[in-house]
């Protein structure tokens, strides 16, 4: 190791988060002995303002022209370091961190192997700072306009909020209206209002909106790009119906023929036309055509639909479209399902119509819904005189078939039934088959207290083990855990409270826009509690359940957070860039294209260039990188056969000085 | 096979004669009578020294990179074999495609010469082969051996009959069925034995490497102006000539280096002085590729992308490869 550094080496004690199992002094002692280490000491917060000073003393003092901070992980606090070495007038670049922490005092127990661990970390942070150079940042421009993925209360809202800051919105959502989950509910815990009531609104507001334009039908292609500046494809699918002249009177869906389709909408509780508007107050108001369903698609003949519109808005020979649009900001909003309860046969969901899932009873319970709010068996449409719910079906279940997770809403939205059949059906007896309770949030648990004490509904703290249909009725087998027994109850409606998962469109949503997801499919938080609404993907931010379980409340917060996160960088003119890039070592580039193929970015372009190669000049086809385009990933130094592509910060040198640093003895 | 060498001379002759091109790359005689080297032959030069036989074994396209530098256009011979590594030169932009005329020839194997030796023929002065049988002519007298004994390799692995590129072929008078053998037997042996006895065969064959770098000046895929092994900022030139073990890691680091680039063409175990079996490291990550990411010849098509240098929102995840393809 040999190099003209002068560096200083701060030992952060991070309270006793890093000082509990690493000898902070120690370490510290043994930086010092470390070549071109200058000044080596110890602190009790080195990020504190206390401990900031003590940093910019001593480049001052000593001169120092590199610092490397033994402390948390660089993703918590090397902005705050780097702008630290800059106030005392050394280059942000020539800033290395060791992660004692995360990497080594969280995960160690014993003193003596986390004090040996935290010295090697030091070293290779010190071997590494060795090699850097001052770098300087470029800028690039930010477009103003931002993508909200899923047209649901999480997107709709973040549209809104982001419109009326004066920026551009779309909203891209899979179905053929927008309005998401929300939509098929009846009432909203814990104020019972009427989910259309709040919704539609919305809903109006955001077609109504001239910043926002909605995507209906369309589903993202690709996206290509960085924050500031993405380039995104939207197929839009093919409705079959020009939108333009489209005037939603509805004659078409009368007319059609087709009409054994089981809706979607209404969870399969009934039937649409091959033509078809999701539900009545859906937007845009412009039907779609089921091309499996229609039988103009499948036979060629019928057309009926086309005679009929007098608008001439039917057009069998519409395409899909594929719009390319640039953003700033992209905001993920995929939203949840319930899950499949195919694989729970103990609770007989398909062998009986009259077990069914809460989604399925918000639609039984919905005044625009199949049965127009009356409920009523789906087997015989009588009355239901007994109801059993179950909650935690497939939440909280550490088997395969079901979640690992809490679902979150399932409490409270069961409260919620459980109250509503009581108040409008008070000779119904109501039986809700819990683990716990969960009621964390304002007004909530006031609100299951009255399920239990004003409503008289039946808590069983035990979990069903059997559903039987017999002779028309259901049979419930149960634990009551309190009560220490078995109970066996003769119900006419089973409702099973399904686990949520994240949308099926999540996952390679999440891998086009390189965010990061959780075994389970829900997009990963920059940070779970201080960046809960931002993706680690700069750019791209969370809104809703994509993120993890949550309720309406809940949902719409976060959505105006993310949309304030996305004013904020919609509202900058330009983007400091990442110094860290790659760049092209001329003499030994093949000029091959490896580097250019793997480029995700398009940052890589050739140029023909003569070279004077030790003496030998010849024109050669050679690599040329963008600066301004390349996120500094690093795929193209590790593609590159010769290894003439490097990554400023971060080079091949530096990386194996770090590797000796820890492998020698 | 003196039909298929008089047409070849014939066509290099017309070629040259018509301007079309200026000089011929194929194979000369060498010190023995085996040895065949390629070679340049001007146009003033007759080409009687061109020689094509069972011995014309090295792969020519890699001279291309250098030849096509020149002025003028240079008339290459490749075996169907060799247009795969030519097409993965053109597809990384090292072989300038004007400046070269490509003429297709065809072949029915070439001789292993070690495995002759290894039966005992050495002194060898000549061979002749009736297509089932070979006659070797030593200093010792006549010794056979079946043709497909003394194949190479790579020859017992045949890609098939068909140029992937060519700008006119000589098609093969007579029929000839290539040898079909699974390419991947010894790999999956390998993959077999416990992680001790792999190692132990590993250390066995590298040990023998003497770093007298043959493999890569004959490979075609390592054509980097500047290999890494030759620069001592890569940090990795040094590693390799530390001590025996890291020495070892050199042919790693090259199998890597020419991972979903490499075309199987086993020039590196056919000139490798030692013996070692090269072509299993590079088979190795070629079925692993395949396992992966579907199958897939590099050099088949000069245009398709490497599954290593693509990327397609179906592609395995990492957890899956570090599963060794268990999904």
């Amino acid at each position: 190791m040999s190099s003209l550094q002068k560096i200083g080496v701060f030992v952060c004690w991070c309270g006793s988060n890093i000082a509990a199992t690493v000898d902070v002094k120690a370490v510290a002692e043994a930086a010092s002995h470390e070549p071109g280490v200058v000044f080596a000491t110890d602190y009790q917060y080195m990020c504190s303002e206390g401990g900031q000073a003590r940093i910019r003393e001593a480049i001052r003092e000593y001169g120092l022209t590199g610092i490397v901070i033994c402390s948390c992980s660089p993703r918590m606090h090397e902005a705050t370091f780097r702008k630290t070495a800059q106030a005392a007038g050394l280059n942000p670049y020539m800033v290395e961190i060791a992660n004692i922490r995360e990497q080594c005092s969280w995960i160690h127990r014993d003193m003596a192997e986390g004090t040996e661990k935290a010295i090697i970390l030091a070293k290779a942070a010190i071997a590494k700072l060795h090699l850097n150079t001052p770098l300087k940042a470029g800028e690039s421009p930010v477009v103003k306009r931002a993508l909200v993925i899923g047209g649901g209360i999480a997107g709709i809202q973040t549209a809104l909020d982001i419109a009326d800051a004066g920026y551009e919105v779309d909203i891209v959502e899979k179905t053929p209206t927008i309005g998401g989950k929300m939509a098929q509910l009846d009432k909203t815990f814990p104020t019972l209002d009427c989910a259309a009531c709040i919704l539609t609104p919305k809903m109006v507001e955001a077609a109504q909106n001239e910043k926002i334009h909605l995507y209906t039908w369309s589903e993202v292609q690709s996206v290509k790009g960085f924050v500031g500046n993405f380039t995104v494809e939207i197929r839009k699918k093919a409705r079959y119906v020009d939108e333009t002249k489209c005037t939603g009177c509805g004659l078409c869906m009368e007319k059609c023929p087709s009409r054994k389709t089981k809706s979607e909408f209404n969870l399969g509780l009934s039937n649409r036309t091959a033509i078809y508007i999701p539900f009545a107050q859906a937007i845009p108001n412009v039907p779609v055509i089921d091309t499996e369903a229609c039988l103009k698609f499948k036979t060629g003949k019928c057309g009926i639909c086309q005679k009929n519109c007098a608008a001439g808005a039917i057009d069998y020979e519409q395409k899909d479209e594929i719009i390319t649009q640039q953003y700033g900001a992209i905001v993920a909003a995929t939203g949840f399902n319930p899950i499949s309860l195919e694989r729970y046969d103990e609770f007989a969901y398909s062998q009986s119509p009259d077990v069914i899932t809460s989604l399925e009873l918000e639609r039984l319970m919905n005044a625009a819904g199949p049965t127009k709010g009356v409920l009523l068996r789906p087997s015989d449409h009588e009355h239901p005189k007994t109801i059993v719910f179950v909650q935690c079906v497939g939440s909280r279940d550490t088997t395969d078939c079901g979640k690992p997770y809490c679902s979150k809403i399932c409490c409270m939205y069961t409260a919620k039934h459980a109250m509503m059949i009581r108040e409008k059906y008070p000779d119904t007896d109501v039986h809700v088959f819990y683990i716990d309770v969960r009621t964390p949030g304002k007004n909530f648990d006031e609100f299951y207290r009255r399920a239990v004490e004003q409503y008289g509904v039946d808590y069983i703290k035990g979990m069903v083990g059997k559903v039987v249909p017999h002779d028309g009725k259901l049979l419930v087998q149960g634990s009551d855990l309190i009560g220490g027994e078995q109970i066996k109850i003769d119900a006419d409606l089973v409702v099973l409270a399904a686990a949520i998962e994240p949308d099926k469109s999540a996952r390679p949503l999440a891998t086009m826009l390189t965010a990061s997801m959780d075994t389970n499919d829900f997009f990963t938080e920059a940070h779970p509690k201080l960046r809960p609404v931002e993706s680690p993907t700069a750019g791209v931010f969370l809104s809703g359940v994509c993120q993890g379980p949550k309720d309406i409340p809940e949902t719409v917060a976060q959505a105006g957070a993310a949309a304030a996160k996305v004013i904020g960088l919609l509202a900058k003119d330009k983007l400091v860039g990442n110094p860290c890039v790659a760049h092209s070592n001329e003499l030994m580039c093949n000029g091959c294209a490896t580097c250019e193929n793997v480029c995700p970015y398009g940052a890589i372009g050739y140029i023909d260039k003569e070279i004077n190669d030790h003496g030998r000049r010849e024109v050669r086809r050679i690599a040329l990188v963008n600066e301004a385009v390349c996120q500094g990933c690093g795929a193209c130094t590790v593609a590159c056969p010769s290894g003439a592509m490097d990554l400023k910060g971060f080079s091949n040198q530096q990386i194996m000085a770090e590797v000796d640093a820890i492998c020698k003895p | 096979m003196q039909a298929i060498v008089d047409q070849i001379k014939a066509k290099a002759q017309e070629l040259l004669a018509a301007g079309t091109v200026d000089r011929v790359l194929g194979w000369e005689a060498g010190e023995l009578a085996y040895d065949r080297t390629p070679a340049v032959f001007g146009p003033a030069e007759a080409l009687d020294g061109l020689k094509y036989d069972l011995f014309c074994a090295a792969n020519l396209s890699k001279y291309l990179i250098a030849e096509t530098k020149k002025e003028g256009k240079v008339l290459a011979l490749l075996k169907p074999c060799d247009t795969y590594s030519f097409n993965q030169l053109l597809h990384e932009h090292r072989i300038r495609r004007e400046g070269v005329y490509v003429l297709g020839i065809p072949c029915r194997g070439k001789i292993d010469v070690r495995k002759l030796a290894a039966m005992g023929m050495e002194g060898i002065t000549g061979v002749e082969d009736d297509g089932t049988t070979l006659t070797v002519h030593t200093l010792y007298g006549d010794h056979t051996c079946s043709r497909e004994e003394a194949l190479l390799e790579r020859c017992l692995c045949c890609k098939g009959k068909e140029h992937k590129a060519f700008d006119e072929v000589i098609a093969d008078p007579e029929p000839y069925t290539e040898p079909d053998r699974d390419r991947f037997s010894m790999v999956s042996k390998l993959e077999a034995m416990a992680p001790q006895e792999r190692f132990a065969f590993w250390q066995g064959e590298l040990s023998k490497c003497i770093r007298c770098n043959a493999c890569r000046n004959v490979c075609p895929a390592c054509s980097c102006l500047n290999c890494v092994f030759d620069n001592p900022a890569s940090g990795v030139s040094g590693k390799a000539n530390v001590d025996p073990f890291e020495e070892q890691l050199f042919h790693i680091i090259r199998a890597f280096h020419v991972a979903g680039r490499c075309t199987d063409c086993g020039e590196c175990s056919r000139v490798c002085p030692q013996g070692i079996p090269l072509h299993l490291l590079n088979r190795k990550f070629i079925q692993d590729i395949n396992r992966f990411y579907g199958e897939y010849q590099a050099g088949a098509d000069p245009d398709a992308r490497g599954p290593l240098t693509s990327y397609t929102t179906g592609d395995v995840e990492p957890s899956v490869v570090s599963k060794g393809g268990a999904k």
